[in-house]
Protein backbone atom coordinates (compact mmCIF):
# COMPACT_ATOMS: atom_id res chain seq x y z
CA UNK A 1 0.00 0.00 0.00
CA UNK A 2 1.12 3.73 -1.01
CA UNK A 3 0.93 4.69 2.90
CA UNK A 4 3.59 1.69 3.46
CA UNK A 5 5.95 3.76 1.52
CA UNK A 6 5.44 6.92 3.50
CA UNK A 7 5.88 5.22 6.60
CA UNK A 8 9.36 3.48 5.44
CA UNK A 9 10.41 7.01 4.45
CA UNK A 10 8.86 8.54 7.79
CA UNK A 11 10.67 5.75 10.05
CA UNK A 12 14.26 6.29 8.02
CA UNK A 13 13.85 9.76 8.84
CA UNK A 14 13.02 9.62 12.66
CA UNK A 15 16.40 6.93 12.85
CA UNK A 16 18.46 8.86 10.74
CA UNK A 17 18.06 12.71 12.62
CA UNK A 18 18.07 10.14 15.87
CA UNK A 19 21.18 9.29 14.93
CA UNK A 20 22.05 13.43 13.85
CA UNK A 21 20.77 14.66 17.14
CA UNK A 22 22.27 11.96 19.33
CA UNK A 23 25.88 12.68 17.40
CA UNK A 24 25.14 16.72 17.80
CA UNK A 25 25.17 15.95 22.12
CA UNK A 26 28.17 13.93 21.66
CA UNK A 27 30.15 16.61 19.81
CA UNK A 28 28.35 19.31 21.75
CA UNK A 29 26.86 21.38 19.25
CA UNK A 30 22.69 21.18 19.80
CA UNK A 31 21.11 20.55 16.04
CA UNK A 32 20.90 17.39 13.97
CA UNK A 33 24.76 16.48 12.32
CA UNK A 34 23.98 14.84 9.10
CA UNK A 35 20.51 13.38 10.13
CA UNK A 36 18.66 13.67 6.58
CA UNK A 37 22.39 11.77 5.07
CA UNK A 38 21.95 9.21 7.57
CA UNK A 39 18.43 8.78 6.59
CA UNK A 40 19.08 8.33 2.94
CA UNK A 41 21.63 6.04 3.76
CA UNK A 42 19.36 3.96 5.81
CA UNK A 43 16.78 4.27 2.73
CA UNK A 44 19.20 2.85 0.13
CA UNK A 45 20.35 0.34 2.58
CA UNK A 46 17.27 -0.99 3.17
CA UNK A 47 15.66 -0.54 -0.41
CA UNK A 48 19.20 -2.47 -1.65
CA UNK A 49 18.81 -5.24 0.85
CA UNK A 50 15.57 -6.13 0.24
CA UNK A 51 16.15 -6.25 -3.72
CA UNK A 52 19.30 -8.25 -2.82
CA UNK A 53 16.64 -11.06 -0.75
CA UNK A 54 14.67 -10.87 -4.00
CA UNK A 55 12.09 -9.27 -2.22
CA UNK A 56 11.42 -5.74 -3.68
CA UNK A 57 8.90 -2.76 -2.48
CA UNK A 58 5.77 -3.96 -3.94
CA UNK A 59 4.32 -1.26 -6.84
CA UNK A 60 1.90 0.40 -4.60
CA UNK A 61 4.52 0.74 -1.99
CA UNK A 62 7.06 2.04 -4.14
CA UNK A 63 4.55 4.52 -5.47
CA UNK A 64 4.21 5.77 -2.03
CA UNK A 65 7.83 6.90 -1.94
CA UNK A 66 7.77 8.36 -5.59
CA UNK A 67 4.67 10.30 -4.41
CA UNK A 68 6.91 11.88 -2.12
CA UNK A 69 10.26 12.39 -4.52
CA UNK A 70 8.28 13.88 -6.97
CA UNK A 71 7.08 16.75 -4.64
CA UNK A 72 10.29 17.54 -3.83
CA UNK A 73 11.03 20.62 -6.34
CA UNK A 74 7.61 22.17 -5.80
CA UNK A 75 8.63 21.84 -2.26
CA UNK A 76 12.03 23.54 -2.97
CA UNK A 77 9.61 26.30 -4.95
CA UNK A 78 7.98 26.60 -1.66
CA UNK A 79 10.98 27.12 0.06
CA UNK A 80 12.54 29.74 -2.50
CA UNK A 81 9.23 31.66 -1.48
CA UNK A 82 10.11 31.84 2.09
CA UNK A 83 13.42 32.77 2.30
CA UNK A 84 14.67 36.58 3.51
CA UNK A 85 15.06 37.21 0.56
CA UNK A 86 15.05 41.11 1.42
CA UNK A 87 17.59 40.89 4.03
CA UNK A 88 19.85 39.08 1.49
CA UNK A 89 19.58 42.03 -0.66
CA UNK A 90 19.89 44.49 2.62
CA UNK A 91 22.71 42.71 3.99
CA UNK A 92 25.40 45.09 2.49
CA UNK A 93 28.61 44.66 0.56
CA UNK A 94 29.85 41.81 3.00
CA UNK A 95 26.74 39.83 3.08
CA UNK A 96 26.98 39.74 -1.01
CA UNK A 97 30.67 39.32 -1.64
CA UNK A 98 31.52 36.56 1.21
CA UNK A 99 28.39 34.52 0.15
CA UNK A 100 29.09 35.56 -3.35
CA UNK A 101 32.81 34.82 -3.45
CA UNK A 102 32.31 31.73 -1.47
CA UNK A 103 30.29 29.99 -3.58
CA UNK A 104 31.67 30.97 -7.42
CA UNK A 105 35.11 30.17 -5.79
CA UNK A 106 33.65 26.79 -4.14
CA UNK A 107 31.88 25.80 -7.93
CA UNK A 108 35.19 26.15 -9.54
CA UNK A 109 36.67 23.70 -7.47
CA UNK A 110 34.33 21.00 -8.10
CA UNK A 111 36.23 19.67 -11.87
CA UNK A 112 39.18 19.97 -9.63
CA UNK A 113 38.37 18.30 -6.72
CA UNK A 114 35.81 15.50 -8.89
CA UNK A 115 39.50 15.09 -10.98
CA UNK A 116 41.85 14.02 -8.39
CA UNK A 117 39.81 12.34 -6.20
CA UNK A 118 38.92 9.81 -9.07
CA UNK A 119 42.96 10.13 -9.75
CA UNK A 120 43.72 8.88 -6.15
CA UNK A 121 40.76 6.02 -6.30
CA UNK A 122 42.65 4.67 -9.32
CA UNK A 123 46.03 4.52 -7.64
CA UNK B 1 -17.06 37.68 0.49
CA UNK B 2 -13.80 38.72 0.80
CA UNK B 3 -14.27 37.53 4.93
CA UNK B 4 -15.10 33.84 3.23
CA UNK B 5 -12.15 33.75 1.13
CA UNK B 6 -10.05 35.07 3.87
CA UNK B 7 -11.63 31.78 5.99
CA UNK B 8 -10.94 29.60 2.72
CA UNK B 9 -7.43 30.04 2.71
CA UNK B 10 -6.26 30.29 6.39
CA UNK B 11 -8.09 27.31 7.25
CA UNK B 12 -6.95 25.39 4.24
CA UNK B 13 -3.80 26.86 4.18
CA UNK B 14 -1.24 24.29 3.29
CA UNK B 15 -3.74 23.22 0.01
CA UNK B 16 -3.50 26.98 -0.71
CA UNK B 17 0.18 26.47 -0.97
CA UNK B 18 -0.05 23.35 -2.95
CA UNK B 19 -2.12 25.64 -5.16
CA UNK B 20 -0.36 28.33 -5.10
CA UNK B 21 3.07 26.40 -6.18
CA UNK B 22 0.88 24.52 -8.85
CA UNK B 23 0.25 27.36 -9.91
CA UNK B 24 3.91 28.95 -9.82
CA UNK B 25 5.02 26.04 -11.39
CA UNK B 26 2.71 25.93 -14.52
CA UNK B 27 3.43 29.88 -15.42
CA UNK B 28 7.10 28.74 -14.96
CA UNK B 29 7.13 25.34 -17.45
CA UNK B 30 4.96 27.10 -19.65
CA UNK B 31 7.11 30.40 -19.98
CA UNK B 32 10.31 27.84 -19.98
CA UNK B 33 8.71 26.53 -22.64
CA UNK B 34 7.90 29.53 -24.83
CA UNK B 35 11.98 29.76 -25.02
CA UNK B 36 12.43 26.76 -25.71
CA UNK B 37 14.83 25.83 -22.53
CA UNK B 38 12.38 22.86 -20.58
CA UNK B 39 14.55 21.83 -18.80
CA UNK B 40 14.91 25.56 -16.82
CA UNK B 41 11.07 25.36 -15.90
CA UNK B 42 12.34 24.49 -12.31
CA UNK B 43 15.03 27.17 -11.82
CA UNK B 44 12.40 29.48 -13.58
CA UNK B 45 9.92 28.20 -10.57
CA UNK B 46 12.29 28.81 -7.82
CA UNK B 47 13.28 32.47 -9.27
CA UNK B 48 9.77 33.11 -9.22
CA UNK B 49 9.29 32.11 -5.44
CA UNK B 50 12.55 34.51 -4.96
CA UNK B 51 10.93 37.50 -5.96
CA UNK B 52 7.49 36.57 -4.75
CA UNK B 53 9.33 36.21 -1.00
CA UNK B 54 10.77 40.20 -2.15
CA UNK B 55 8.23 41.47 -2.75
CA UNK B 56 6.49 39.63 0.18
CA UNK B 57 9.45 40.51 2.44
CA UNK B 58 9.03 44.48 1.33
CA UNK B 59 5.19 44.43 1.87
CA UNK B 60 4.67 42.86 5.69
CA UNK B 61 8.47 43.91 6.84
CA UNK B 62 8.58 39.81 7.57
CA UNK B 63 11.35 37.79 7.43
CA UNK B 64 9.39 34.63 6.26
CA UNK B 65 8.67 35.94 2.51
CA UNK B 66 5.62 34.93 1.39
CA UNK B 67 4.84 32.58 4.42
CA UNK B 68 4.07 36.24 6.09
CA UNK B 69 1.38 37.46 3.98
CA UNK B 70 -2.14 35.89 6.19
CA UNK B 71 -3.30 34.05 2.69
CA UNK B 72 -0.35 32.65 1.93
CA UNK B 73 1.16 30.59 5.58
CA UNK B 74 0.52 27.14 4.39
CA UNK B 75 3.85 28.15 2.12
CA UNK B 76 5.65 28.10 5.09
CA UNK B 77 4.65 24.88 6.35
CA UNK B 78 5.15 23.08 2.42
CA UNK B 79 8.46 24.94 2.28
CA UNK B 80 9.46 24.33 5.92
CA UNK B 81 12.14 22.14 7.16
CA UNK B 82 10.07 18.92 8.20
CA UNK B 83 8.07 18.29 4.30
CA UNK B 84 11.93 19.55 2.76
CA UNK B 85 13.61 16.83 4.79
CA UNK B 86 10.87 14.60 4.14
CA UNK B 87 11.16 14.75 0.71
CA UNK B 88 14.76 14.94 -0.06
CA UNK B 89 15.25 12.17 1.66
CA UNK B 90 12.84 9.90 -0.38
CA UNK B 91 14.71 10.97 -3.33
CA UNK B 92 17.36 8.82 -2.51
CA UNK B 93 14.72 5.45 -2.72
CA UNK B 94 16.39 4.37 -6.36
CA UNK B 95 19.90 4.86 -5.41
CA UNK B 96 22.29 1.75 -6.31
CA UNK B 97 24.68 1.37 -3.76
CA UNK B 98 27.45 0.87 -5.91
CA UNK B 99 27.37 4.47 -7.28
CA UNK B 100 27.60 5.62 -3.18
CA UNK B 101 30.87 3.33 -2.29
CA UNK B 102 32.31 5.20 -5.70
CA UNK B 103 31.76 8.44 -4.59
CA UNK B 104 32.44 8.09 -1.06
CA UNK B 105 36.40 9.72 -0.66
CA UNK B 106 35.35 12.41 -3.59
CA UNK B 107 32.56 13.10 -0.95
CA UNK B 108 34.31 12.98 2.17
CA UNK B 109 37.37 15.30 0.35
CA UNK B 110 35.02 17.62 -0.91
CA UNK B 111 33.29 18.69 2.53
CA UNK B 112 36.41 19.32 4.12
CA UNK B 113 37.54 21.40 1.14
CA UNK B 114 34.26 22.97 1.31
CA UNK B 115 33.50 23.86 4.62
CA UNK B 116 37.40 25.46 4.95
CA UNK B 117 37.29 27.07 1.94
CA UNK B 118 34.06 28.71 2.27
CA UNK B 119 35.27 30.00 5.77
CA UNK B 120 38.53 31.51 4.71
CA UNK B 121 37.02 33.30 1.85
CA UNK B 122 34.34 35.09 4.19
CA UNK B 123 36.52 35.64 7.16
CA UNK B 124 39.24 37.19 4.25
CA UNK B 125 36.53 39.38 3.22
CA UNK B 126 35.45 40.40 6.63
CA UNK B 127 38.63 41.36 7.66
CA UNK B 128 39.20 43.32 3.95
CA UNK B 129 35.98 45.27 4.91
CA UNK B 130 37.04 46.78 8.04
CA UNK B 131 35.92 43.91 10.68
CA UNK B 132 38.49 43.57 13.57
CA UNK B 133 37.33 41.54 16.12
CA UNK B 134 38.12 37.68 16.14
CA UNK B 135 34.39 37.16 16.58
CA UNK B 136 32.74 39.10 14.15
CA UNK B 137 35.53 38.04 11.36
CA UNK B 138 34.54 33.87 12.86
CA UNK B 139 30.87 34.87 12.62
CA UNK B 140 30.74 36.45 8.63
CA UNK B 141 33.20 33.96 7.59
CA UNK B 142 30.63 30.86 9.38
CA UNK B 143 27.93 32.74 7.40
CA UNK B 144 29.34 32.08 4.07
CA UNK B 145 29.79 28.41 5.06
CA UNK B 146 25.88 28.04 5.49
CA UNK B 147 23.42 30.36 7.00
CA UNK B 148 22.86 27.99 9.98
CA UNK B 149 26.77 28.12 10.95
CA UNK B 150 27.27 31.75 11.13
CA UNK B 151 24.44 32.12 13.71
CA UNK B 152 25.87 29.23 15.91
CA UNK B 153 29.31 30.64 15.51
CA UNK B 154 28.13 33.58 16.50
CA UNK B 155 26.09 32.85 19.48
CA UNK B 156 28.52 30.83 20.12
CA UNK B 157 31.71 33.21 19.95
CA UNK B 158 29.17 36.08 21.63
CA UNK B 159 29.10 37.95 18.38
CA UNK B 160 26.69 40.87 18.03
CA UNK B 161 23.25 40.80 16.85
CA UNK B 162 23.65 42.82 13.42
CA UNK B 163 26.04 40.48 13.17
CA UNK B 164 24.84 37.57 13.34
CA UNK B 165 22.46 39.07 11.23
CA UNK B 166 24.69 39.82 8.57
CA UNK B 167 26.22 36.28 8.69
CA UNK B 168 22.90 34.66 7.84
CA UNK B 169 22.63 37.10 5.00
CA UNK B 170 25.50 35.71 3.59
CA UNK B 171 24.12 32.27 3.67
CA UNK B 172 20.98 33.05 2.38
CA UNK B 173 22.93 35.20 -0.84
CA UNK B 174 25.11 31.92 -1.19
CA UNK B 175 21.80 29.49 -1.25
CA UNK B 176 19.80 31.98 -4.05
CA UNK B 177 23.53 32.47 -5.84
CA UNK B 178 23.77 28.69 -6.34
CA UNK B 179 20.26 28.10 -7.03
CA UNK B 180 20.58 31.04 -9.99
CA UNK B 181 23.58 30.21 -11.65
CA UNK B 182 24.23 26.74 -11.12
CA UNK B 183 21.92 25.53 -13.98
CA UNK B 184 24.60 28.16 -16.37
CA UNK B 185 27.62 26.97 -14.88
CA UNK B 186 26.58 23.29 -14.98
CA UNK B 187 28.16 22.33 -18.25
CA UNK B 188 31.94 24.42 -17.30
CA UNK B 189 32.33 22.37 -14.48
CA UNK B 190 31.15 19.25 -15.84
CA UNK B 191 28.16 18.62 -13.31
CA UNK B 192 26.88 16.05 -15.21
CA UNK B 193 27.16 12.52 -13.09
CA UNK B 194 26.65 11.53 -9.40
CA UNK B 195 30.33 11.60 -8.42
CA UNK B 196 30.97 15.34 -9.77
CA UNK B 197 27.15 15.98 -8.16
CA UNK B 198 28.12 14.63 -4.79
CA UNK B 199 31.46 16.91 -4.86
CA UNK B 200 29.26 19.57 -5.98
CA UNK B 201 26.85 19.45 -2.75
CA UNK B 202 30.01 19.17 -0.38
CA UNK B 203 31.85 22.02 -1.52
CA UNK B 204 28.66 24.29 -1.79
CA UNK B 205 27.07 22.74 1.25
CA UNK B 206 24.01 24.82 1.84
CA UNK B 207 21.02 22.31 1.06
CA UNK B 208 18.77 24.26 -0.44
CA UNK B 209 20.80 25.88 -2.49
CA UNK B 210 22.34 22.28 -3.29
CA UNK B 211 19.01 20.82 -3.99
CA UNK B 212 17.64 23.92 -6.00
CA UNK B 213 20.73 24.14 -7.94
CA UNK B 214 20.83 20.35 -9.25
CA UNK B 215 16.68 20.55 -9.63
CA UNK B 216 17.04 23.33 -11.91
CA UNK B 217 20.29 21.22 -13.40
CA UNK B 218 19.07 17.78 -13.71
CA UNK B 219 16.67 16.21 -11.00
CA UNK B 220 18.50 13.12 -11.19
CA UNK B 221 21.62 14.90 -9.39
CA UNK B 222 19.62 16.05 -6.53
CA UNK B 223 19.95 13.05 -3.85
CA UNK B 224 23.62 12.58 -4.77
CA UNK B 225 24.27 16.07 -4.17
CA UNK B 226 21.91 16.63 -1.01
CA UNK B 227 23.29 13.51 0.82
CA UNK B 228 26.94 15.26 0.72
CA UNK B 229 25.57 18.67 1.43
CA UNK B 230 23.33 17.49 4.49
CA UNK B 231 26.81 16.88 6.33
CA UNK B 232 28.03 20.16 5.76
CA UNK B 233 26.04 22.20 7.99
CA UNK B 234 27.24 20.01 11.03
CA UNK B 235 30.53 19.94 9.74
CA UNK B 236 30.79 23.73 9.53
CA UNK B 237 28.67 24.17 12.90
CA UNK B 238 31.54 21.51 14.43
CA UNK B 239 34.96 23.22 12.53
CA UNK B 240 33.90 26.87 12.34
CA UNK B 241 33.24 28.15 16.20
CA UNK B 242 36.13 25.36 16.59
CA UNK B 243 39.25 25.87 14.57
CA UNK B 244 37.96 28.47 12.74
CA UNK B 245 37.96 30.85 15.79
CA UNK B 246 41.30 29.34 16.90
CA UNK B 247 42.83 29.97 13.08
CA UNK B 248 41.55 33.77 12.94
CA UNK B 249 42.59 34.90 17.00
CA UNK B 250 46.17 33.32 15.82
CA UNK B 251 46.34 35.72 12.67
CA UNK B 252 44.59 38.91 14.38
Amino acid sequence: MEIYGLGIVALCMFVGSFIGMGLGNLLGISGNVGGVGFAMLMLILVTNHFEKKGKPFSKRTSNGILLLSSLYIPIVVAMSARQNVVAAFEGGAVAFLSGGVATIGALLLVPLITKLTIKENNE
Amino acid sequence: MMDIINTLFTSYDLVAALGIVALIMVISYGFADMIGQRRMGSAIAIVVGLVLAYIAGKYTGGEKGLADVSLFTGVGLLGGGMLRDYAIISTAYGIDLKNIKKAGLPGIVSLLVGVLFSFIIGAAIAALLGYTDPADITTIGGGAVTFVVGPVAGSALGASSDVIALSIAAGVVKSVLTMIITPFVASIIKLDNPTSAMVYGGLIGTTSGVAGGLAATNAELVPYGAMTATFFTGLGSLLVPSIGYMLVNAIF
